[in-house]
């Protein structure tokens, strides 16, 4: 009967064999994928939490949150009024300095110190370092420039430098991640 | 796979014979690299950069083995144990400069071997598949190089790491994950180390597996040459034994004295002083530079500043970067013109040294200056020229260009006259290429 519709015992065997060996192939190729991802260790030392209670208005400090530089700064009045007076629908990634920081803690310029553009980290947290023609960051890499907000103003970068979650558990000290 | 004239391997003693009934290896070498394979004639010294390329392939295994023997793949001591090897271990500082310097040499003599195929045209039929192998394997070079360079964990190769893994960032959607899927963390560390040791290792045996491939294909059609006219007949061609083993023996001598010259007496020229310094991931370079042969790359990845309507600058540049090495792919069906060789190709060769040669060479400089006006504008002119020269300019000088005439045969370019030519057909019959031309 099955051989009467021109399907034979044997064309069964063939696909259910094929099959066989697809599912196999993928269920090897799987925990050989995913294997090279990141490891629980890794992925469980993930935050991070700083005394911000001796940087001064002007200051900026670099920390460490998941192996990578996290710039900690304190605002001076004048910066914050730079970075206010930005037409926001001008910048590359529109975003108000209200936005990037805490309500009611808007002088607390947290963000990561890792460039948008190819992952340096940009100067101008530590005391002296160039800060680039915005007064905020500027990444020596490819010429980035960041504005007192840590918003792109200028270079290849895509994107301003990222606000990681971060919550204040006392006035003086920040929990990162 | 060879010509009807090709030499026949028949071994004399009854071992040979009783192994080449069993396992014909050596027939094999005597077809590939012996008195078997028929090469034109009229090879130029450009021709020689092949075998010198695999013979950097080979030095850079051999010393890359004794380095793993000294190296630990981990950050904490994997900086140390490189130096280790320099200052400890017997006859450590040759091998690591060997290997270190036979890196750059090894991008020396393929450059000099790509650009050997663009100016003669090597990648046209029916060598295109050669051709393909050949970026393949330039590709796994590039790979296997910048992996090699992270493993002493100094300040450029950490940072080097990141913008270079960073490049996969760019990518809408899954780049995030797939960067951190590639370093196995989020930033580069110690999974990130161990894992490109293990593929440095491993990447130089697939390169020789494509190699072998690269040579199969090269040797069905038979070698190109200077000349670009396809061989006739048994006089435009000698045996690669024994007088391609002789010029190849030739070019190893001078190689090995540049190359000691760079071994022993500078043997930091080509590397950058802050590799010297430990791994800090929290202290960029004030300039961060990839290693010299990327130079021309990493200028086109940086000379994208703007974003293009919805793509952002970030992308376009890692795009282009790719773009301009996968666009190498496609150079055998871009260029349209029956001729090969650049010698008969007034157009095509005006560009080739006008154009092409001085945008190289512009992306070169501009790729080790720093990220500032002039060279972001210069590499942006050279990007823009580089581009056009393989996606414009040899498309409309394939089709425009009127060539010079061909010689009849390698043996009349060689000789000024060939016997052969007598047996020639009839008013271009069967050679409408060369006799157009």
């Amino acid at each position: 009967m099955a051989e009467a519709d021109g399907v034979r015992r044997r064309d069964f065997i063939n696909i259910a064999a094929v099959s066989a060996a697809g599912v196999a192939g993928v269920g090897i190729v799987v925990p050989l994928v995913s294997q090279m991802s990141a490891s629980a260790d890794v992925l469980a030392a993930s935050s991070t939490e700083i005394d911000i209670s001796s940087i001064q208005p002007g200051q900026a400090i670099k920390a460490i949150f998941r192996k990578q530089p996290v710039f900690v700064r304190n605002l001076t009045p004048h910066e914050i009024t730079e970075a206010n007076k930005v037409d926001v629908s001008s910048l590359r990634d529109p975003q108000t300095l209200e936005e990037r920081t805490k309500e009611g803690k808007e002088n607390w310029l947290i963000t990561m110190g890792v460039c948008t553009h190819l992952g340096c980290v940009p100067l101008g947290a530590g005391e002296g370092e160039p800060r680039g023609e915005f007064g905020g960051y500027f990444c020596p890499c490819h010429g980035s420039s960041y504005d007192t907000a840590a918003r792109i103003r200028k270079g290849p970068a895509p994107k301003n430098l990222e606000v990681p979650d971060y919550a204040f558990t006392t006035d003086t000290v920040v929990k990162i991640g | 796979m060879s010509f009807p004239w090709a030499k026949e391997y028949k071994p004399s003693h009854p071992f040979m014979q009783w192994m080449d009934d069993r396992l014909p290896l050596p027939r094999l070498v005597y077809n590939s690299v012996g008195g078997g394979y028929p090469v034109p004639r009229n090879l130029n010294y450009f021709w020689n950069f092949g075998f010198l390329a695999a013979l950097c392939l080979v030095l850079q295994i051999v010393t890359g083995i004794v380095m793993a023997m000294h190296y630990a793949a981990n950050t904490q001591v994997a900086f140390d144990t490189v130096e280790q090897t320099v200052r400890d271990v017997n006859w450590g500082w040759m091998m690591r400069y060997a290997h270190a310097n036979g890196a750059s040499a090894f991008f020396v003599v393929i450059y000099v071997h790509i650009f050997r195929g663009f100016f003669y045209g090597s990648y046209k039929a029916p060598r295109e598949m050669v051709w393909l192998l050949g970026v393949v394997i330039f590709l796994l070079m590039m790979a296997t190089a910048f992996m090699g360079y992270v493993l002493p964990w100094g300040q450029m190769s950490f940072w080097g790491a990141k913008v270079i893994t960073g490049l996969f960032g760019a990518i809408p959607f899954v780049g995030e994950p797939l960067q951190q899927w590639l370093l196995g963390g989020f930033a580069p560390d110690n999974a990130a180390l161990n894992r490109f040791f293990s593929l440095h290792y491993l990447l130089p045996f697939v390169i020789v597996g494509v190699v072998i491939l690269h040579i199969w294909a090269l040797h069905i059609p038979g070698s190109s040459n200077p000349t670009g006219v396809e061989v006739k007949t048994e006089s435009d061609t000698v045996p690669f034994y024994p007088y391609y083993v002789a010029k190849d023996g030739w070019a190893i001598g001078v190689f090995a004295i540049l190359f000691c010259t760079a071994l022993f007496f500078f043997p930091n020229a080509l590397g950058h002083p802050d590799n010297y310094i430990p791994a800090n991931p929290m202290s960029t370079p004030a300039h961060i530079v990839p290693e010299w042969y990327f130079w021309p790359f990493y200028a086109i990845l940086r000379a994208f500043t703007q974003d293009f309507f919805f793509i952002p600058a970030k992308l376009m540049g890692v795009l282009a970067m790719f773009g301009a090495i996968l666009v190498w792919f496609f150079l055998p069906w871009l260029d349209r013109s029956p001729v090969r060789s650049g010698s008969y190709r007034p157009l095509y060769r005006k560009f080739f040294f006008f154009g092409l040669i001085p945008a190289m060479a512009v992306l070169f400089y501009c790729g080790g200056a720093p990220a500032a006006e002039p060279y972001v504008m210069f590499s942006q002119i050279a990007a823009l020229y580089y581009f056009a020269h393989f996606l414009i300019v040899i498309p409309i000088v394939s089709a425009i260009e009127k060539p010079d005439p061909l010689p009849f045969s390698i043996t009349e370019s060689v000789l000024g006259h060939d016997e052969g030519a007598q047996l020639r057909p009839a008013h271009g019959a069967t050679e409408a290429v060369h006799g157009e031309a």
